[in-house]
């Protein structure tokens, strides 16, 4: 009986969790799934009532997103812009995390706050800072430098730019928090052995950072994956940016532009298995040397 | 993690499921409302009603005193394709409000989806409240009747006469006479514009199409005909493809802070828009107040005086309305009693859709109080625009014009390839979804 009892506890601490997990996690992805394998049929003109019904397709909806070269085409840019984002993103983190732990470093304290606050904007609104930036009537950058900003070659680098502008923060912070907690002896010790501030950097903190450095390379995948905010809000300023930029922004317009939820759900579920692969696959390929595990 | 990871998957539904819940109060009422709607005692029938004109909860806070039997509560929309989307995600989860304001351009969609409510018994007797063109807005030509016109929106063109003057140019009365115009501007101040041309307004573009005579969708007995990349759609396209290729037009899109600077700096000396204009240039421009003045559009040939429709909007009832008579006749009294146009003029700052209600319009815009006649003029153009019958996927439709003409204008392509992309966007979908189709 007592025992029945101490059995029970452990999942009544966890209903609220299960709850929650299968409210609004479980069950919206299975209507996901659902909604995807269905379709509308018209009959006729397709007025009134009756003349729409939804019936079952099965994979068909996959295969039709699957076949779609517009959004392979929008992963190809994706990659591009993702490559971009991931190594400067993470080297200017790195970058500035080693500078400002390093010994002799000034104003610490107001450089952090500084190069973290653009994380605090919303991503909204720091694109469409930006995009007043890029405008040429509007922008001081034009004044001095006579490049289209939002022209065809160089729409990546100014959607990555906003993207890297308020990455950089977050992924210092966790950096220079992990660097914070290495026993300083460590140092002392590399300093007693001849070693500079240069190699103390690249062959002690580097090293330990590792972990660390993979965490924020996965979370940046995943982010920039689901690029949408950038390249939909820049969208109206520009003639270079397409209603399917980018997969997400595929999904919106399939979902709410031409009212086909049945193609957005499928698509969504594609993406979804494409960065499952993708963050999966890194942290396959770096395991063994992060965390020593077979 | 996990979270994030699934994140994309689920924005959709979530989504959905929020624009639902937002009506969800509401509808519950009017439901409760229903049991037994011809028995007075039960209380007051309550409609709900998403709208996104201004003040018009006070309109209908004017309604509501009269009728204490009838209560409508408006909820304010955000504008545009959004509104559209939200009202149609609200049918689908079963939760709509009773009445919505619905763009004639969705309204198709609305119909297609089973969302709007035929009210044709309800609305014989104020028929002839409106144009013949207004009309074939909301009965797509059908023997129903969806909704009820409440604005339209003809086109003119609105140009600074101050700076034509000082460059001496002429107020162009053909499209011809317009790309003249354009060149000897340019000539004068080659910093700045007639013109220019927008990849991102599929709307005043379909107007000027319009104007052409253009017909992109027609119903023929029992199936659709698509007829996008038609002669006067192309010959539009290929005219301004035409100014924009040898630059003496400009390609910046409507409505960005750019296009607001131009506008201020009179750096751009005209707009081909529709009658609501004003509004938009006394806050995007207000440097030009007094400045602007307003003609007809040019024409396509000499002595014509055709015009299109830009935007405009009709009152929907829902087809899940269980107070559907009651909404009719909440929509019927808001767009056709004097009283009320009065109210949408003054109030929402609308261009009535109510033939009689056009001519009664008294003083200029603010913006124009140098042109007296402002609304004799929106009158006149009024009476000659020519619309044409919406189709079902008006949404495939625009967004195949802002990719295709982006497109164009990136690489220079002939705008008539944008037209003929979005005649086969919008009939390969139309053909997916299974649409009969004339061939």
């Amino acid at each position: 009986m007592k025992r029945s009892q101490r059995g029970m506890w452990p999942y009544l601490f966890l209903t609220p969790a299960i709850v929650l997990f299968t409210l609004f996690l479980a069950v919206p992805i299975g209507y996901t799934v659902y909604l995807a394998m269905r379709r509308t049929k018209v009959s006729g003109l397709g007025l009134g009532r009756g003349a729409r019904t939804e019936v079952f397709v099965g994979f068909d909806n996959f295969a039709a997103a699957l076949a779609d070269a517009e959004l392979w085409q929008g992963w190809l840019r994706v990659l591009g812009y993702g490559a971009l984002v991931l190594a400067v993103m993470l080297g200017l983190a790195l970058l500035f995390a080693l500078l400002l732990d390093s010994a002799r470093v000034r104003l610490a304290r107001f450089s952090r706050i500084a190069i973290f606050l653009p994380y605090a904007v919303p991503g909204v609104a720091a694109t469409l800072l930006w995009g007043f930036l890029y405008l040429p009537s509007l922008s001081p950058i034009r004044e001095v430098l006579d490049v289209d900003l939002l022209g065809a070659s160089t729409i990546t680098y100014s959607m990555a730019n906003v993207a890297v502008w308020g990455g950089v923060g977050f992924n210092m912070l966790v950096l220079y928090t992990t660097l914070r907690a290495i026993p300083r002896d460590l140092y002392e010790a590399a300093r007693l052995d001849g070693a500079s501030e240069f190699q103390i950097a690249v062959r002690v903190k580097i090293p330990i950072l590792t972990p660390a450095i993979i965490l924020t390379t996965v979370f940046s995948i995943i982010a920039t994956i689901q690029v949408f905010t950038e390249p939909t809000t820049l969208r109206p300023l520009t003639n270079t940016i397409s209603s399917t930029w980018s997969p997400l922004m595929k999904v919106y317009r399939d979902a709410f532009v031409t009212g086909d939820l049945y193609s957005a759900a499928a698509t969504s579920i594609v993406i979804a298995a494409i960065s499952l692969v993708l963050s999966f696959g890194f942290l396959r390929v770096v395991r063994n040397r992060a965390f020593g595990e077979g | 993690m996990r979270a994030n990871r699934l994140g994309a998957a689920l924005a959709v539904v979530l989504t959905a499921a929020l624009a639902g819940c937002g009506s969800g109060e509401p509808a519950a009422e009017s439901t409760g409302a229903a049991r037994s709607p011809a028995a007075a005692p039960q209380g007051p029938v309550k409609l709900t009603y998403w709208a996104w004109a201004p003040n018009m909860d006070k309109i209908a806070a004017v309604w509501n005193k009269d009728h204490p039997d009838i209560q409508v509560t408006v909820s304010k929309q955000a504008g545009g394709d959004d509104a559209a989307a939200k009202y149609l995600t609200a049918a689908k989860a079963g939760n709509p409000p009773d009445l919505v304001q619905a763009e004639y351009q969705h309204l198709p969609s609305f119909i297609a989806a089973d969302a709007v409510a035929d009210v044709k018994a309800e609305t014989d007797a104020i028929k002839g409240e409106f144009t013949e063109g207004l009309w074939k807005l909301v009965t797509l030509g059908t023997d129903a009747v969806y909704g009820i016109p409440q604005d339209s929106g003809p086109m003119m063109l609105f140009y600074r006469k101050d700076l034509f003057d000082k460059h001496g140019l002429k107020v162009p009365a053909t499209w011809q006479e317009y790309g003249e115009a354009a060149r000897q501007l340019r000539k004068k101040d080659p910093k700045a514009y007639l013109g220019t041309f927008s990849s991102k307004d599929p709307g005043a573009f379909t107007g000027l199409a319009q104007q052409a005579g253009a017909q992109w969708w027609s119903i023929d007995g029992e199936s659709w005909k698509v007829a996008i990349a038609d002669e006067p759609t192309k010959k539009v396209a290929d005219y301004w493809g035409g100014l924009v290729k040898e630059g003496v037009i400009d390609d910046m899109p409507f409505f960005t802070p750019e296009w607001n600077k131009a506008l201020n700096d009179g750096k751009l000396l005209t707009w081909p828009s529709a009658v609501w204009a004003p509004g938009v240039l006394s806050s995007n421009a207000p440097k030009g107040k007094g400045k602007w003045a307003v003609a007809p559009l040019p024409q396509w040939n000499a002595g014509e005086s055709f015009s299109g429709f830009w935007g405009g909007s009709s009152t929907a009832v829902s087809a899940k309305t269980p107070n559907k008579a009651a909404a009719t006749q909440f929509a019927t009294w808001l767009n056709t009693d004097p009283a009320a146009i009065e109210l949408l003029v003054k109030e929402a700052a609308i261009y009535p859709a109510a033939t009689k209600a056009q001519s009664a319009l008294g003083a200029a815009p603010d913006y124009f109080a140098n042109q007296p006649d402002f609304w004799q003029q929106a009158a006149t153009v009024s009476a000659g625009a020519r619309g044409f019958t919406f189709g079902p996927n008006v949404g495939v439709t625009y967004n195949a014009f802002k990719d295709g003409f982006d497109k164009a204008l990136q690489s220079g392509t002939p705008f008539s390839s944008a037209i003929q992309s979005m005649q086969d966007a919008t009939v390969a979908d139309m053909r997916k979804a299974g649409f009969q189709l004339a061939s």
